[in-house]
């Protein structure tokens, strides 16, 4: 076929446009003056070792849990698995907003019960919220290679004479060990690129020194150093693609009915997780809003999040539209697809660095929402072209076939077969857009017009100032909202009972 | 009536099917069988227009469709059952069956003939495989085809069930009326559902004829293999018999066979014995099928034949035995190659 795709010259476009952010970023860096120094130094290392450590954190906390969640069964298993997985969805600035003000000296905790704490923050503070939120990454990918092997495996090597214990570590967990690196790597990218956590922490990495020179007008500099992170994640993404899923024989995974006393030592030691990435924040927001109250907080922030959130997702679905169609149509669209993905990897801060010179260059964008929108899609179209993917791909090619021959012309069978069937993943695309929007902080915060304010630039706000007790309305309803989201994801998995009925023509 | 005329199909330079020439009766249904690849799910999708054809025409009833002028799906009033079902999967059963029905008296009556009228209001992943397709044959023919064609439609589903759900499909397109192609790739479903069988190879239609012809008077050594055990015996063919070193038997001479020829011997065109002097082969192995015993027999002349024989008759691989041809109807025969 000679012919190109229908949907090839528009995805491309739109690959391009999604590469667009590094040419700014390579343009604007030509100027800087300094390529590394001795304070380029520090903060590489400070970015490594927080990397290194989040990896072991996460590990060391997530393939305990992927053990537990896959293979032991016992009461209320699922609700487990929720909670076990909901830190996946909050975003670590949230804990790391909470966990600043409660510990140490004078800390929320200390004022209220009396106990003194030590301080989290620094290196050892970062790294220990970022791997309270990234271990989900490792436990839901191992958990998934884990349930895909066979058990009888284990069987026969527990026949062959080897403990439970030691037939987990040799039989099982080196058969996952893809899946663990594939977890942990997803865990580091997240530590490279999160904002929030590091610069609440008072940690100068990357996202944080980046920010930083930007406020300080060292634009140039600050795209020097986007550019050196850049490079980090690119290997990280490098790394990833290499690390390949093994393939398993299929069959019955195993599983483990352990006596009550031990299933409930197990969730006793899995709670403090719990308890500090979830309800820790949680009770000191509430704590706050009761003696607080509302002050401060107005409505606007929550409607100037959902707008832009909103006007993102759609955008986002609209653009993501011809990358999906093009990724199923070839293999010339699978790597313009790709492309897209790309945005996902580059950090807020550095979409942010680039969409900031982008809009100095044309006035016409310069502090407009427009720009703010453009980055969300940037970010977050991967989220939607993936789901628009999944719902297009299961919608089989006979099923066309089968409308047509019953006599349906090419229009009707689009719009009775598949517009309807694809209509759940747009819908799955725009709100998973629109709720990672209504969380995004640095490019929120450099991209929004003077005076937008969201909701997440208004805990920065307040973080600034210090009123943290301000932050109770705020925080909660980006709780509220990570719940919505974790809600979805775990729809997402069951998707094929979502109902969409045609109406009734009779 | 369809008339299929010189239909050519090309993928690109290949040719897939070649000048193929099919006339079907009012309700009549055509099982089309070949190997995987020799064109037979191209033909059906070029029949309903989901594909574009190089050659040739189609015509049924009021319309013709050519290369230079298809017709699309739609206008064709054609029905087809997929080897996937392709039920619609966001419409209960009811909605899937009268997909474009204004009155829906029709989908009533096919659902509740299939034993479907329970399931009315059920979505299509909560149903087995079987009752799926009965579904999918109940939104065929509810939408009255001038013709269906189906896909391999049993091709998914597990052994137990095909058997008597072929029956139910066969008479359900009897009770239609409707003209039928029925691809599949189970010699034995083409023998027993069929009134006509055609032979693919390669993309071109080897025999077409009745079961029983194709069966006993293949057109070519292929579709003798393709339809059963064949085993083949040199002899020679003179006046309408053929003299062999197990037997002489009356001959169907294919394409005009005279003098060296190769007759074709199925399982059961044979006896066996044992125990006596005349023997003249040694059993290979033998296969044990519940109501017979399929023996493989090494003959001394250096062939191979395939007897089967009531399960009583038991030997071992290693007997000697006896040979004989008892058939009183005519063997196809072929020219020596």
């Amino acid at each position: 076929m000679s012919k190109w795709p229908k949907p090839y010259p528009l995805a491309l476009l739109i690959a391009l446009l999604a590469i667009l952010p590094v040419g700014v970023l390579v343009s604007l860096a030509s100027d800087s003056a300094q390529l590394f120094d001795t304070h380029n130094l520090r903060v590489l290392g400070n970015t490594l070792a927080l990397v290194v450590l989040t990896i072991v954190g996460s590990v060391i906390m997530g393939v305990p849990l992927a053990l537990f969640t896959a293979y032991v069964q016992g009461p209320l298993k699922k609700l487990w698995l929720v909670l076990l997985a909901a830190p996946l969805a909050l975003p670590s600035y949230i804990g790391a907003f909470a966990m600043y003000f409660s510990f140490g000296r004078g800390g929320e905790i200390e004022s209220l019960t009396g106990v003194p704490t030590p301080a989290v923050s620094g290196l050892w503070g970062t790294a220990l919220i970022m791997s309270l939120y990234t271990y989900p990454f490792v436990m839901m990918t191992t958990r998934a290679s884990l349930l895909s092997q066979d058990a009888s495996l284990v069987n026969a090597s527990r026949l062959l004479g080897l403990s439970l214990w030691r037939s987990l570590w040799r039989v099982v967990l080196p058969r996952a060990s893809n899946s663990i690196a594939a977890g942990a790597l997803l865990a580091a990218l997240y530590a490279l690129s999160d904002f929030g956590t590091p610069a609440i922490m008072g940690l100068d990495t990357f996202t944080r020194v980046i920010f930083v020179e930007y406020n300080a007008f060292g634009l140039s500099q600050a795209a020097m150093l986007s550019l050196q992170l850049m490079v980090i994640v690119a290997l990280v993404l490098f790394l990833e693609s290499r690390v390949g899923g093994a393939t398993e024989r299929p069959g019955r995974h195993l599983t483990l009915w352990p006596a009550r006393w031990q299933y409930f030592t197990m969730l006793m030691s899995f709670l403090p997780i719990v308890a500090m990435a979830i309800v820790l924040p949680m009770a000191i927001f509430m704590v706050w809003l009761v003696r607080e109250g509302t002050g401060g907080f107005e409505f606007s922030y929550a409607w100037n999040s959902a707008y832009a959130s909103f006007l993102a997702a759609i955008a986002a679905v609209v653009c993501a539209l011809p990358v999906a169609h093009a990724a199923i149509a070839g293999k010339a669209g699978r790597l313009m697809e790709r492309i897209t993905y790309f945005g996902f990897g580059v950090p807020g801060i550095v979409m942010g660095t680039a969409l900031v010179y982008l809009g100095l260059q044309l006035p016409f964008l310069y502090q407009t929402l427009a720009l703010l929108v453009v980055a969300y899609v940037l970010r977050f179209i991967p989220l939607a072209v993936g789901s628009i993917r999944t719902t297009a791909e299961n919608l089989d090619a006979s099923m066309v076939k089968a409308a047509r021959v019953l006599g349906a012309s090419p229009r009707e069978a689009f719009m009775r077969i598949t517009l309807p069937l694809s209509l759940r993943g747009m819908v799955a695309g725009a709100a998973l857009v629109f709720l990672e929007a209504m969380r995004e902080l640095p490019a929120t915060l450099m991209l929004g017009p003077t005076g937008f304010e969201t909701l997440a630039t208004y805990m920065w706000r307040v973080y600034e100032a210090g009123y943290f007790g301000r932050a109770a309305v705020p925080g909660l309803l980006l709780v509220l909202l990570s719940g919505l989201g974790l809600i979805l994801m775990l729809s997402g998995e069951r998707r094929a009972e979502f109902t969409l009925s045609e109406d009734e023509r009779r | 009536m369809l008339k299929v005329s010189d239909l050519s199909v090309n993928y690109g330079a290949t040719r897939v099917v070649d000048k193929l020439n099919l006339a079907l009766g009012d309700d009549e249904i055509l099982m089309l069988v070949g190997p995987t690849g020799c064109g037979k799910t191209t033909i059906l999708q070029a029949l309903a227009g989901l594909i574009p054809v190089s050659e040739g025409s189609i015509q049924l009833g009021a319309w013709t469709s050519t290369a230079d002028k298809p017709l699309a799906p739609e206008k064709r009033n054609v029905g087809m059952v997929f080897q996937d079902f392709a039920l619609f999967p966001h419409l209960t059963v009811e909605q899937n069956v009268s997909f474009r029905l204004k009155n829906t008296s029709l989908a009533d009556h096919w659902l509740s003939l299939l034993g479907m009228d329970k399931f009315r209001d059920t979505k299509p992943a909560r149903l087995s495989g079987g009752q799926k397709q009965r579904v999918a044959l109940a939104r065929t023919l509810a939408h009255e085809p001038a013709f269906v064609l189906l896909d391999e439609p049993l091709s998914n589903l597990d052994a137990a069930l095909k058997d008597s759900l072929r029956w139910e499909i066969r008479s359900a397109l009897k009770t239609a009326g409707v003209p039928a192609i029925w691809v599949t790739h189970d010699q034995d479903e083409a023998l027993s559902v069929g009134d006509r069988v055609g032979v693919l190879k390669n993309g071109v239609l080897e025999q077409i004829d009745t079961p029983e012809a194709c069966f006993a008077e293949p057109a070519s050594r292929f579709v003798a293999r393709f339809l059963g055990e064949a085993s083949f015996m040199p002899g020679n063919l003179c006046d309408g018999m053929i003299t062999t070193e197990i037997g002489d038997v009356p001959a169907t001479p294919i394409n005009g066979a005279q003098g060296d020829v190769d007759v074709l011997i199925r399982p059961d065109d044979l006896s066996l014995s044992a125990n006596n002097s005349n023997t003249n082969g040694i059993i290979e192995w033998a296969r044990y099928e519940g109501g017979s015993r399929l023996y493989a027999v090494a003959m001394d002349n250096g062939h191979e034949l395939k007897i089967r024989v009531s399960h009583e008759t038991a030997f071992q691989p290693g007997t000697r035995v006896e040979m004989v041809l008892t058939t009183t109807h005519p063997l196809a025969a072929f020219n020596r190659e």
